[in-house]
């Protein structure tokens, strides 16, 4: 099996039940994606495929053969943040940090979702061609993400800061 | 001065890239994977294990059961520590205890064989539900680790709420929750020969490291425990429970390394929870409002008697919180089927406040008062348990200052007065209040000739920032910019420092960097002035500055760099120890603060949202605004999970934990908090700490359920004296 992980071309032969998550965890080394519950709940696994999140934990490693995965790794470097990691140290939007490379994926792919007009529960022209990121919005579609520490306020306030409209993510 | 300031986690980087290493994370040569297999009876005992399907499926390297299981050293008498279920017989107390550990090669080959391990047993008669045997409450045999008594009496509470004018008198139900912090438990076990290295997600590295040690029977040097982060707690990480153990075991067993995660299922039965509680209070006044009888018995869930006690102490606040000449206190346990209660933040406040902030929300109603004024004619000027000052106690400005940013007084105080289009908005306050604890802690201080500085000591952050609150106390005190402090923690090889629970990790370690830091300071300048001579000859070291590298005085000036250079020495080191001292003894020290929710009603669906929040606190001198604000509002979250979601339920015929998910078992989502507004009052206390701090962790939880609760009823005027408040409580009323 072969796949694009952080623009990296990888291989491995491995038992079909590993997920995707374990397939990263144990078997990359890549982990900054976090196992918070390993049955889709608690959104700490989540990554990118195809720029599209998702819960790594629900996934086998075997069914995204081929296909480019983007974990918190791939999103910047100590040396050099992505603006939406600048914007959670700036925001404190976390404490233990353990949710935080979840919180930070989802809300990529969350920004992509809004660019591609895709309703959430509280949407509420369905019709409308353009979703504004508005803070209900913003805070329905981040709510896949569990923080137990409570940071919540904090993590909007560095989304907004960062995907919201003007911004420049 | 970097102490206060609103500065950004120095670890935040780790923590945003993924950098960061949690204990599950430590890469191992040739380490293998062990899972817990937990039993499926309530009571009884096990008569025997079918591994003939388990045993040869492959990758499998061990099965450990009771029949095979090394012995441990489990004597109760020489530790304060969690002892059961240890594979070490065959009795069964509880649904979920661990009865084998499986180990395989691979996770996914130890997952297959432990599911496919069969277990025999001979169920006893369990009860499961606590209700069912309130009759059965028993007293705390080591109530505060015996050091008081579980109940206390002053005055006549009984003769003067006979004579009262007004009385409330009610039963206030709380239910059993789980911490559920985001990384589930997780051990790597190591063995180097009689040598153990832990990497474990624990509060308590020390704790772990005796714990281990006594379990082995080595002494304390033998372990070495890493956790340089920890993924959350909240209670559940401070005891040494069995996974941890269960991993050295498995990895003596096999001879290789072992990882042990539990998963988020078990960790509903592995670790502790916060337990149910039934809490009855009377209150007395007279027709003023003023207190004249106080009484809270509470009674909460216990164990069976052979996993340890655990006595949640909900009364405790109670005893300090009003003005009252005549108080009563109980705590009475209940024994079932379940696994040991333990410590989940603010344990005893969080569930009993719940109860005596709602009765004085009722007797503010029957007094026809503002429930702030209520607060007010009762105010106690000393602890009324004791006799004692408090060290500090601004508790009117936070009253006063979360009425004023809230609009407390906008609003029209009649039940069911307020809506917005057909919602119901309420609005409701309650005190908070929680005791300040510190311990003894070491630390020591490495200054380099570069001008950099190193601060070590056996502590742990939890998320709470003790990395970046510590640099930054040593950054002040070594005239330093903070890039250049690095700060270790959690290794067992640093300096002792305490567990991380009780809201006293700060006010212990970093009154230690403290004096390690002002003794290196010290020692700089003496050096200084010694490498002098006769030039700088019975200069006043106290005349003396030292910041970035260079002390200078009255006489000049000179880098330590150079100091150092001429004597052949790299680095100044300095430790300290520091205690406590004698505060408690003269002081009653609390932190305090007052909660302000408004509260979204829907008439039709019974749904209640939060929808605005003020918390003003008294909680000492902050090390760091930043963070200490988002504690305060992860603490006010944790609250509202409290009050309107969480619940753990039991299946009253198998004692099986129904919700052992973190999808059935609701926590807050980001939908589910509104921006919320904290407010700290100016309050260093001298008294506890030479900081002035006083510990922020359980403060801001304590007081919230009843805040929500009050203003549910202000909503709708129905009181719902049972967590959670579910849609049906106000629909059905």
């Amino acid at each position: 099996m072969e796949w694009t992980i952080n623009g990296q071309a990888v291989s491995a032969s491995l038992d079909p039940r590993v997920s995707l998550l374990d397939l990263l965890r144990d078997h990359l080394g890549l982990t900054g994606t976090k196992k918070g519950c390993n049955q889709g709940a608690c959104g700490a696994c989540t990554v990118l495929v195809d720029g599209e999140r998702i819960n790594s934990c629900l996934a086998l490693a075997v069914q995204y053969d081929g296909r480019a995965i983007t974990t918190v790794e791939g999103l910047g470097s100590t040396d050099a943040l992505h603006p939406l990691q600048q914007a959670f140290i700036e925001h404190d939007g976390f404490q233990c940090g353990y949710c935080t490379p979840g919180q930070l994926c989802s809300a990529i792919g969350m920004a992509g979702e809004i660019e591609r007009g895709v309703p959430s529960a509280v949407t509420a022209d369905l019709a409308a061609a353009a979703i504004v990121l508005n803070d209900d919005e913003l805070r329905e579609r981040m709510s896949g993400n569990l923080c137990r520490c409570g940071a919540y306020n904090g993590i909007v306030e560095a989304v907004r800061a960062t995907l919201a409209p003007g911004k420049a993510a | 001065m970097y102490v206060g300031q609103p500065i950004d986690r120095i670890d935040g980087r780790h923590k945003v890239t993924g950098a960061a290493l949690y204990a599950a994370e430590f890469p191992q040569p040739d380490l293998v994977h062990a899972v817990l297999v937990q039993s499926t009876v309530a009571a009884g005992e096990i008569t025997g294990f079918d591994q003939s399907a388990a045993a040869g499926m492959p990758g499998v390297l061990a099965i450990i059961t009771p029949d095979n299981a090394p012995k441990l050293n489990t004597d109760k008498k020489a530790q304060q520590t969690v002892t059961a279920p240890l594979l070490q017989d065959r009795s069964v107390l509880y649904n979920g205890q661990h009865v084998a550990v499986v180990v395989a090669d691979t996770f996914e080959r130890a997952t297959a064989a432990g599911a496919t391990l069969r277990v025999q047993y001979r169920a006893g008669e369990a009860v499961t539900d606590m209700h069912a045997a309130l009759s059965q409450a028993y007293p705390p045999k080591r109530f505060r680790n015996g050091e008081r008594s579980p109940d206390s009496t002053r005055g006549d509470p009984d003769g003067a709420f006979n004579g009262a004018a007004l009385k409330v008198e009610a039963t206030y139900e709380t239910p059993t929750e789980h911490h559920n912090p985001m990384e589930p438990h997780a051990t790597i076990a190591r063995w180097d020969g009689d040598r153990l290295t832990v990497w474990t997600a624990t509060q308590a590295i020390s704790g772990a490291q005796r714990t281990l040690a006594t379990m082995f029977g080595i002494d304390p040097e033998q372990v070495l425990v890493i956790c340089p982060f920890v993924g959350g707690g909240f209670g559940c990480k401070g005891n040494t429970w069995p996974p941890a153990t269960l991993a050295a075991m498995a990895s003596r067993v096999v001879g290789r390394p072992v990882k042990l995660v539990v998963t988020r299922q078990q960790m509903f039965t592995s670790n502790g929870y916060r337990p149910a509680t039934v809490q009855r209070i009377r209150l007395g006044a007279d027709a003023d409002g003023r207190l004249v009888s106080v009484r809270h018995d509470g009674i909460t869930q216990m164990s069976q008697p052979a996993l340890g006690e655990f006595a949640e102490p909900v009364a405790l606040a109670t005893e300090m919180l009003y003005a009252c000449p005549n108080a009563a206190i109980t705590h009475r346990l209940v024994g079932v089927h379940a696994g040991l209660p333990t410590y989940m933040r603010a344990p005893g406040e969080a569930s009993g406040v719940f109860a005596i902030e709602s009765a004085m929300d009722e007797l503010a109603v029957a007094a026809k008062l503002d429930p702030i004024e209520l607060r007010l004619r009762n105010y106690a000027e000393a602890d009324p348990s004791n006799g004692k000052p408090f060290a500090s106690k601004p508790l009117r400005d936070c009253y006063a200052r979360g009425a004023d940013a809230f609009g407390w007084a906008k609003r029209d105080p009649a039940p069911r007065s307020m809506r917005d289009g057909r919602v119901l908005i309420g609005c409701g306050m309650a005190t908070t209040t929680y005791p300040t604890n510190r311990s003894q802690a070491e630390a020591k201080v490495r200054l380099n000739a570069d001008g950099s500085a190193i601060v070590q000591t056996g502590s742990q952050d939890l998320g709470t920032g003790t990395y970046t609150v510590l640099a930054q106390v040593a950054a002040d005190a070594l005239g330093l910019p903070l890039h250049r402090v690095r700060v270790e923690l959690g290794d067992s090889r640093l300096p002792p420092a305490p567990g991380s629970g009780g809201s006293q990790t700060a006010a212990s370690v970093a009154s230690a960097v403290l004096a390690a830091s002002e003794a290196a300071r010290a020692e700089a300048i003496h050096l200084a002035i010694a490498d002098r001579g006769a030039a700088w000859g019975g200069a006043d070291p106290g005349s003396f500055d030292f910041r970035d590298g260079i002390i200078s005085g009255p006489p000049g000036r000179v880098g330590l760099s150079d100091v150092l250079g001429r004597h052949g020495v790299r680095q100044i080191q300095q430790s300290a120890t520091t205690s406590p001292g004698d505060a408690k003894k003269t002081h009653s020290l609390h932190s305090f603060g007052a909660h302000f929710a408004e509260v979204r009603v829907d008439p039709d669906f019974g749904t209640i949202r939060v929808s605005r929040w003020v918390g003003a606190f008294d909680c000492g001198k902050l090390l760091n605004a930043k963070t200490a604000e988002s504690q305060l509002k992860g603490g006010i979250v944790f609250g509202i999970g409290m009050a309107l979601l969480e619940e753990t339920r039991t299946d009253p015929e198998t004692g099986r934990i129904t919700n052992a998910n973190i999808a059935e078992y609701l926590v807050p989502v980001n939908a589910d908090v509104p921006d919320i507004r904290t407010i700290v009052v100016d309050s260093a206390d001298p008294v506890t700490t030479p900081l002035g701090i006083k510990g922020i962790g359980e403060l801001p939880t304590v007081g919230v359920a009843a805040a929500i609760a009050n203003a549910v009823y202000h909503a709708t005027g129905v009181r719902v004296r049972r967590l959670p408040i579910r849609l049906e409580d106000v629909l059905m009323a």
